[in-house]
């Protein structure tokens, strides 16, 4: 782990103003952009264990096909990062392991 | 008030014909799963000025943007199709909440996904594919730094052109190896799209000075420390080690088709762009009245093809609906077959040029190939060779096609492993039968639906 971002901003991006939670730590994005887009830009590292192996895993397709950058977003367990506007205040939790029935808010 | 067409995807072809038929006089309702309208091809384009570095071929769909600003369309962002009902209509999902589109005409423009390039060490944190990092580059401004491309195409031009124009160029470039004697036999027919060959040939003038492998197999990726990527291949000078902080893979597109195939449309495979797709006419009609297919979706043209294909088909529906006669929709069409003619001349080329390797169709046993269920290629070819010789069996074997993705990720490479082990033709084994939902959307979602009158979006 602490692998560092794989991405750099091209130039002349505006700043990454709006404030999300990433397990309690701040987690930043640009207004346009996706979840998947901010956790990749954060860090290189697994955004989620696998269900079946424990196997680390972050996005992948950035199109809504693969359902490997799944995460936990405001309680709602599943939600495809890469399918998800950022907007300020989004609480996001890393999935490890399989979600349970329950886990539902 | 319900609208007269509903139309699944806002890439090149949904976008075309929503602007052809609302100015006929249809009111349109255009469902599209992205925030903004565009496609992968012109993705997030209404949002990206200032990025030049993406070069002019991009801004191209400025055009298919500002058709969309017509009173007769109404453009659904964020909208998830889940299934095409044919009692209901098109049902689709926001934001937890499904809502039902109903009308008498259906237009599918679902576009491509990248083909899988399974190979061991797919999987890993840092291994992406290309296209994948050239929607970051136009969503995100994002750049991928210190990476390889590996694999074949047009595309890894492309991306890797974008890159060095945005300051980041790849440290190799990977090719799979182009069989250019079989593709220079193609050539003449491909002359028509003259045009396109001169900008790839451009492109590829461009990516002078980027590392070049060629003739490359037995891709294999490993972790490093700190997340880094080993990239270990073979080609005729022997194995080779690079690594890198990003490892970006792609094989072409296939269409995709989990929702024509949910709906029982027929399907022909593909040979030569090993994939299946709708069976349709001359005016993208798939086997089922009242619906269309236009754009990738029905088979890989490209953007130019998708174009042509959207607009023949909003003449077809325009004369369905009694707004236009025989021969002026035919009229409207002679151009318009003429522009697919030209675009789809190079496919011919692209696919004999940039094959895709058998090892990728079926990798080597300790390659994971379905991502969701973490099946090896090796478990599938002992089911296979034990009687699983369907993707139906597999399934029931081995859950390959059961996870989120619903096959998505792993389905022509479980046809790849079954047809290498018992011999059969691919054509021969599917398609698979794909069912509604098409994708998840929670059980209180279809319960709340059952509740609600039916909307008109």
């Amino acid at each position: 782990m602490n692998a560092a971002s794989r991405f750099r901003d091209a130039p002349g991006m505006a700043p990454r103003s709006i404030r999300m939670s990433l397990d309690g730590e701040t987690l930043l994005a640009r207004p346009g952009e996706t979840v998947a887009a901010a956790l990749l830009a954060q860090s290189g590292d697994a955004t989620r264990r696998t269900p079946v192996s424990g196997a680390g895993r972050t996005a992948f397709c950035m199109m809504g096909v693969c359902f490997d950058c799944l995460v936990t977003i405001d309680g709602r367990p599943n939600v495809q990062a890469c399918m998800t506007p950022a907007r300020d205040g989004m609480v996001i939790r890393r999935q490890i392991g399989a979600r349970r029935l329950g886990d539902q808010p | 008030m319900s609208p007269d067409l509903v139309i699944i995807g806002a890439g090149p072809a949904g976008m075309t014909a929503a602007r052809i038929a609302a100015e006929g006089g249809l009111r349109v309702v255009l469902l599209d799963e992205q925030d903004r309208a565009g496609g992968q091809i012109y993705r997030n384009l209404g949002a990206a000025a200032g990025r030049d570095w993406l070069g002019p071929d991009y801004a191209r769909g400025a055009d298919l943007l500002r058709g969309l600003n017509h009173p007769g369309i109404t453009h659904q962002p964020r909208a998830t199709v889940w299934r095409v009902d044919a009692a209901r209509g098109v049902i689709w999902s926001r934001d937890g909440e499904s809502h039902v589109t109903a009308a008498p005409h259906v237009l599918i423009a679902t576009g491509a996904q990248e083909r899988p390039v399974p190979f061991p060490g797919w999987t890993l944190p840092g291994v992406m594919p290309a296209g994948a990092a050239q929607i970051l580059m136009k969503q995100s401004g994002m750049v991928a730094q210190d990476a390889i491309l590996a694999g074949a195409g047009p595309l890894l031009y492309l991306v890797a052109a974008q890159m060095i124009a945005a300051g980041s160029p790849p440290k190799a470039l990977v090719e799979t190896g182009t069989d250019l004697r079989h593709a220079l036999a193609k050539l003449p027919r491909a002359l028509p799209a003259a045009m396109t060959l001169a900008k790839g040939l451009g492109l590829i003038r461009r990516i002078r000075g980027i590392p070049r492998h060629h003739g490359a197999r037995d891709f294999r990726a490993v972790a490093l420390a700190g997340g880094r990527i080993g990239f270990g291949f073979t080609t005729r000078k022997g194995p080779q080690e690079l690594d890198c902080g990003l490892l970006l893979t792609h094989l072409g597109v296939i269409p995709q088709t989990h929702l024509t195939r949910s709906m029982g449309l027929t399907h022909d495979y593909d040979v030569a762009q090993q994939a299946w797709r709708p069976r349709l006419d001359a005016w993208g009609g798939s086997s089922r009245r009242g619906v269309r297919v236009a754009g990738d979706g029905g088979g890989i043209g490209g953007a130019d093809a998708a174009r042509a294909q959207g607009a023949l088909a909003a003449l077809a529906i325009l004369h369905d609906a009694g707004r236009l006669d025989l021969d002026e929709r035919d009229r409207r069409a002679r151009p318009l077959r003429r522009a697919l003619a030209r675009a789809l001349s190079l496919r011919p080329f692209l696919d004999a040029a940039y094959p895709v390797p058998k090892a990728f169709l079926a990798p080597p046993d300790d390659t994971i190939i379905c991502r969701c269920e973490e099946v090896t290629a090796g478990a599938v070819r002992e089911a296979a060779a034990c009687g699983a010789h369907g993707l139906r069996l597999m399934r029931t074997a081995l859950r390959t096609g059961m996870g989120p993705c619903q096959g998505r990720m792993c389905e022509p490479t479980v046809t790849g492993l079954i047809a290498q082990t018992t011999g059969c033709a691919p054509s021969a084994l599917g398609p698979g039968r794909i069912r509604t939902p098409v994708k998840p959307v929670t059980l209180a979602e279809i319960a709340a639906l059952g509740r609600q009158p039916e909307e008109t979006a």
